[in-house]
């Protein structure tokens, strides 16, 4: 409390330096322009105009990409006039007439760019009117600016290496516990805005468990830490929660959505497969804290490595995870094309947050990237030895991996093998001895071969050195950590500060390219890729901590009506976001709260309890195994989510709802929603009356506690807060009314006072 | 300060939907909102991604939808399309010619030979229009004035989870969005009680163990999922969790309502999140459904001469009969697209008596339905439309016998019909050749049949774009033309 004091003062003492900035930065370039938008043709008086600094990358290449290059981009079979917009040559060079510019240096206003956004002449216009995209007047300005300004041309900003930037000064000096803040409280400064104080030790507690573990802290933990009045009680919090072993399946349940894990095949009949070893490797992974280029490379190529360990051979199942299908009189290739293109796609996206999936059919409308490219990279994964249909009743088609109990004493020991089996069989990545041509197929068909080509990357992130590395996957993960990669450390830290605050700095996490959201803060994005990289050397443990420990992760999430007014969706983190629980979260939250979860690791997935008759209503005659939902018996029923087993045409209900992706495909981003068909599952879904009751009676029968104790610690069990004493009476006076209606004991009142403070918004939320 | 204040919160998306929520009546599936100001505000939408989409683009024919979808491939030879001289060829082989080396699936490209076999039942004209239907459709062969036939449709995929996919979705691997869910992102609700997207399944008779369905034929792909489809199911639970648990009465969940809205209301001051109120909003919705669901299900107000009309199924709960029953009720409540998927139309043997079973199923309830809506002046402007995700081959698979055949799948032509909302009713449109294997005259691609029901909503299915991942996509992709040759 005393440390929130001192943080005040130093808050008070430059406000009166936030005002006069906040009323500095009215005069924004959005300001500047607006005030040009009367002019005439041109739109602009150039001469006047050079007073705010246009920024390529960010103001300029959006529009260029968003609006102009379908027609104008990097896709040579769609450009039309011959003109493209996203090189320095196409916007410099002349037109066919040696006086006639796309963009005139020496004279903007005779810039063919300026006339054409700025005609009234539906057939010289552009965009053109039938292209349905339109410029706004904004983005009209924008590209004038630009022009006016000497129209610069800047490389896209992800494709060049992060460099450690320089750490920034700023007013909110004391209130920056780490370099993350400095970078932080910069930004916050220039926009106007104050950063918080530091979030009620109970509030955090709660917060930084559920993002280290995925689970809430117990009510031990929470006392501990109030009591713990040492100046590294936070940092033992921290120690803790990441050598814990939830640590590990926190972890996995991310990664789980960009692996595509599923445990069925996927297609039609959608029958069984095992995967499962491989998860519980990805737990053991992060538990063991595997450096994540080690993490990578094992899960890319742990096949190919030289003299490879059956560890790093069951992480290659990372790249059959996708689909397969077993639909009779599928035609085997066109499915076989399916899958390496998944493997190409999800590679891509997980390692360079780039969507390649656009050049599989033509060259990428919007970046760079070559149709050719694509199946150049597809090439990497185009030499495993599998068949585009399975059979019925194939559990892991091959290539596969068996672990057998012997393996389990050894190196294996982190596969959780039932006692009752001696062996499991799962998919796995493996070379062809003769490698497979790799031709560009038309329009991405299985049956339109054209070129030849060979393994490679797309150019304009690195090129692919063939003298320093092999061309095969293993060659691949090199170059995915070669040094002068500049994404794969960008997209990785970017992913893990989603984790944290919700939202990436790159809101598009799996999009990098020129379609996709601009860094917020890119000095800071620079700087964590950087020390990520290069400081922690991959140490995933350690790059974690970084977060945590700093003012921005630890300040309140306490929502300033100032702050609301200036950035409405909190881009800027001048408090910390308040967020919904994952749906993982959100069950495990009732099953730990409760008393009941079942704290053992791994193993084969698990079938929780849900709704009778999902399975079989659109199952049909196939399905074999999983023909019909049979629930588990016994501790299988309360066992964390990541656990439940996933049928990927009938995903678990209780997943699904709260937003859990289908597992169909990667995916880097889970969409954030609010339904009533939430309010009904929290509200009736059997497993959440089930910890409700249970909860309720254990604390009902306590001897020791009286009525108002009672309340507060079921209160605390299951939000983590102590409720306020307007909050503690109302809860009081509900109990008493439930009674009156239901003629109840004070025993069944307690249970549904439970059910409504299960149904709290604190509940399942992560404040 | 606090003029600045008052304008971020009133265009801040969050607080938007609050004011939505509270204002009229609580937020709800499928953003239920007031149906006639949706998508005419700017900023507001931006979190639902449709703010520029200006729709109606123009003047709409059609406010709800009700897809028959017929799941397995209905055989178009032995329903609609009639072909007199496959059964004088009968059991001569498929000429090269005609089959020019198509791909066929696994199933037969095997085979030694393909015989053709036209259909064992007869065919008669019916009505005005001489429309050409199967014996075993009579009740559909009395309405044939209503309806309007495609009979030369045709689509990519050979093998069922990409061909129902790519109709559902218009693309045959998973990941878009339904139908039913772009409608919904684009068009909103036109009621707050019930979502504005509802899926009804039903198994077939003639092959009950058939392929199967997948959840993601209504999902949401990359839309909000406030826009996927909710499945009403015979179940207990019609909608999942919908019932409250055994004790708890009606008014107890009230009251618990009133104090979670009251402590939630505390946690939002003390949070300043506006989020709170939306979700407050949600519970308030999901209440409602509790009440609006059950009723809607309860078909025991239906008279006697209704349900007859719809057949003897009709009071059998997940039954094609009870479901259109069903389906009828919803769009008298104004739900906009009502999805029903029929399953067991794959017949790759023993068609004659299999498809017998199925058209038992959906012969006398979809003409009921059709004639229902009639009758309640709802087809003016509801669109019914009956299809499966393509045709069956005009040679035998298997063993072709006296009395038996089957029918492998056919991409390349089939037939599907439509009735209401401004398709031309008694009309026929498109031609395959005479021993119906390739189309003739005035092909119907899938994605044109989506632009046009599109374009029946006051759609056009090139503005409906949703960016994602830096793309802008359509339910159509880049294709699709509307055929108004099929519109009044």
């Amino acid at each position: 409390m005393k440390n929130n004091y001192k943080l005040l003062a130093y808050f008070l003492i430059p406000f009166l330096g936030v005002l006069l900035i906040k009323y500095l930065s009215e005069s924004s370039i959005s300001k500047t322009i607006v005030l040009q938008e009367k002019d005439n043709l041109t739109g602009i008086d150039f001469k006047e105009n050079s007073i705010e600094k246009v920024d390529f990358n960010f103001d300029v290449k959006p529009i260029l990409s968003d609006k102009c290059y379908a027609c104008h981009g990097p896709d040579d079979k769609a450009r039309k006039a011959d003109l493209r917009l996203d090189t320095k040559e196409g916007f410099y060079n002349s037109l066919q007439d040696a006086n006639h510019f796309v963009i005139d240096r020496k004279n903007p206003e005779k810039s063919e760019l300026i006339k054409r956004i700025s005609s009234e002449n539906i057939s010289y216009v552009m965009p053109p009117p039938e292209s349905n995209l339109k410029l706004t007047e904004k983005e009209k300005n924008i590209l004038k600016l630009w022009i006016a300004q000497g129209a610069n041309w800047e490389p896209h900003w992800s494709y060049t290496k992060p460099k450690l930037p320089k750490i920034p000064e700023t007013i909110f000096k004391s209130w920056s516990k780490n370099e993350i803040d400095f970078f932080i409280a910069k930004n916050l400064e220039s926009k106007g805005m104050v950063p918080s104080l530091l979030e009620k030790k109970e509030i955090l507690i709660r917060r930084v468990s559920f993002d280290i573990t995925g689970l809430p802290p117990t009510i031990k933990e929470i006392d501990d830490f109030l009591a713990d009045k040492a100046s590294d009680a936070y940092e033992k919090v921290i120690e803790r929660l990441l050598s814990s072993k939830s640590y590990g399946e926190r972890m996995a349940s991310i990664w789980m959505d960009l692996a595509r894990y599923g445990d069925s095949h996927g297609y039609q009949d959608d029958q069984e497969r095992i995967m499962w070893p491989w998860r519980d490797w990805v737990i053991h992974a992060y538990n063991k804290n595997l450096p994540y280029n080690e993490f990578i490379t094992w899960q890319i190529a742990g096949d190919m490595i030289p003299n490879a360990n059956k560890e790093q051979i069951l992480a290659s199942g990372f790249n059959r995870n996708h689909k397969i299908t077993q639909e009779g009189g599928v035609i085997p290739e066109e499915y076989r094309v399916e899958y390496v293109a998944d493997r190409a796609v999800t590679t891509s996206k997980v390692m360079m947050g780039l969507t390649i999936e656009c050049a599989r059919c033509h060259t990428h409308k919007y970046d760079p990237i070559t149709h050719k490219e694509f199946f150049s990279f597809y090439s990497f994964f185009n030499n495993v030895k599998e068949d585009g249909i399975i059979k019925y009743g194939d559990l892991a088609p091959k290539p596969n991996f068996t672990i057998k109990k012997e393996d389990i004493k050894n190196e294996l020991s982190f596969v959780n093998l039932p006692d009752s089996i001696n062996k499991v069989t799962l998919m796995v990545m493996k070379e062809s001895e003769k490698l497979r041509k790799t031709y560009v197929l038309n329009r991405g068909n299985y049956d339109s071969p054209t070129d030849l080509v060979e393994a490679g990357t797309p150019k304009v992130v690195l090129p692919f050195d063939d003298s320093k590395y092999p061309k095969n996957r293993f060659g691949l993960t090199k170059w995915f950590f070669e040094d002068e990669n500049p994404l794969t450390s960008r997209v990785a830290v970017n992913r893990i500060w989603q984790q944290f605050f919700g939202i990436g700095i790159v809101s598009t996490p799996d999009d990098f390219g020129s379609q996709g959201s601009k860094p917020t803060n890119p000095e800071l994005l620079d700087w964590l890729a950087y020390t990520y990289q290069n400081i922690d050397k991959w140490d995933t443990k350690k790059f974690i901590k970084r977060i945590v420990m700093s003012s921005t992760y630890t300040q309140s999430s306490k929502i300033k009506s100032e702050n609301l007014a200036l950035d409405p969706d909190n881009t800027y983190l001048a408090q910390y976001p308040r967020q919904k629980l994952s749906a993982e979260m959100v069950r495990d939250n009732a099953l730990a709260s409760s008393g009941m979860l079942v704290k053992k690791i791994g193993g084969p997935s698990v079938k929780p309890m849900q709704p009778d008759g999902l399975w079989d209503e659109v199952t049909g005659g196939g399905g074999g195994s999983l023909a019909f939902y049979v629930p588990d018996t016994g501790e299988n029923l309360f066992r964390r989510s990541l656990y439940t087993f996933w049928k990927r045409t009938v995903p678990p209900p209780s997943m699904m709802i709260f937003d859990a992706p289908t597992r169909d495909f990667c995916v880097a981003v889970r969409q954030k929603t609010s339904t009533p068909l939430q309010s009904l599952a929290l509200m009736n879904d059997p497993q959440y009356l089930l910890a409700a009751e249970y909860l309720s009676n254990k604390i009902f029968n306590e001897s020791d506690t009286n009525k108002n104790e009672k309340i507060i610690k079921l209160y605390r069990s299951v939000t983590g807060r102590v409720p306020s004493d307007i909050e503690l009476e109302k809860l009081k006076k509900y109990l008493d009314e439930v009674k009156k209606i239901n003629q109840s004991n004070d025993k069944e009142a307690f249970i549904s006072l439970t059910v409504l403070i299960y149904n709290l918004d604190e509940t399942t939320q992560k404040s | 300060m606090e003029e600045i204040h008052k304008h971020f919160l009133n265009n801040n998306r969050r607080n938007f939907l609050k004011k939505a929520g509270l204002g009229i009546g609580g937020l709800a599936l499928g953003s239920m909102m007031d149906p006639f100001n949706f998508g005419k505000s700017t900023d507001p939408f931006s979190a639902l991604g449709n703010n520029s989409l200006n729709l109606p683009h123009f003047a709409p024919k059609a406010k709800r939808i009700i897809y028959l979808f017929q799941s397995g491939g209905p055989s178009q030879l032995d329903l609609f399309d009639y072909k007199p001289k496959l059964n004088l060829l009968r059991g001569s082989d498929l000429p090269e010619s005609i089959r020019k080396g198509q791909r066929l699936t696994g199933m037969t490209s095997g085979q030694a030979n393909f015989p053709l076999t036209g259909s064992i039942y007869n065919f008669k004209q019916h009505g005005e229009s001489r429309a050409w239907i199967s014996e075993l459709m009579p009740y559909v062969g009395k309405i044939a004035d209503e309806l309007c036939f495609v009979k030369s449709m045709h689509t990519e995929a050979i093998n069922h989870d990409p061909a129902i996919t790519f109709f559902q979705t218009g693309s045959q691997q998973p990941g878009r969005p339904s139908m039913g869910s772009w409608m919904s992102y684009g068009l909103g609700s036109l009621n707050n009680n019930l979502p504005s997207f509802v899926v009804l399944l039903s198994n077939g008779t003639g092959r009950p163990k058939g392929q199967p369905l997948y959840s993601r034929l209504w999902g949401n792909g990359f839309l909000s999922s406030l826009h996927q489809g909710v499945q009403f199911r015979s179940a207990k639970d019609p909608v999942l969790y919908l019932k409250n648990p055994d004790g708890v009465s009606s008014i107890e969940r009230r009251k618990m309502l009133d104090y979670l809205a009251e402590l939630n209301h505390e946690q939002e001051a003390s949070f300043g999140d506006p989020e709170i109120s939306n979700r407050i909003a949600q519970y308030e919705m999901a209440y409602r459904m509790q009440t609006s669901v059950p009723e809607t299900m309860d078909i025991s107000n239906e008279p006697d001469h209704i349900l007859q009309m719809y057949g003897p199924n009709a009071q059998k709960p997940g039954s094609y009969a009870a479901n259109c029953i069903q389906a009828r009720r919803l769009i008298e409540k104004d739900v906009r697209f009502v999805q029903l998927y029929h399953m067991g139309w794959d017949q790759h043997e023993n068609l004659p008596t299999q498809i017998k079973g199925q058209t038992n199923d959906v012969d006398q309830p979809t003409a009921a339905l059709i004639m229902d809506l009639k009758q309640r002046g709802l087809l003016e402007d509801t669109l019914v439309v009956w299809g499966g995700e393509f045709g069956r081959t005009n040679y035998c698979q298997g063993n072709l016998t006296d009395t038996n055949y089957g029918r492998d799948h056919h991409p390349r032509s089939f037939t599907i019909f439509m009735a209401g909302a401004g398709v031309k009713p008694g009309f026929s449109y498109g031609e395959t050749d005479d021993i119906g294997y390739n189309i003739i005259k005035d092909p119907v691609h899938v994605h044109d049949l989506q632009a046009t029901i599109l374009h029946q909503f006051g759609i056009d299915h090139t503005k409906m774009i949703y960016k994602h991942q830096g793309r802008r996509f359509r339910l159509t992709d880049v294709h699709g033309e509307v055929n108004k040759s099929l519109l009044i």
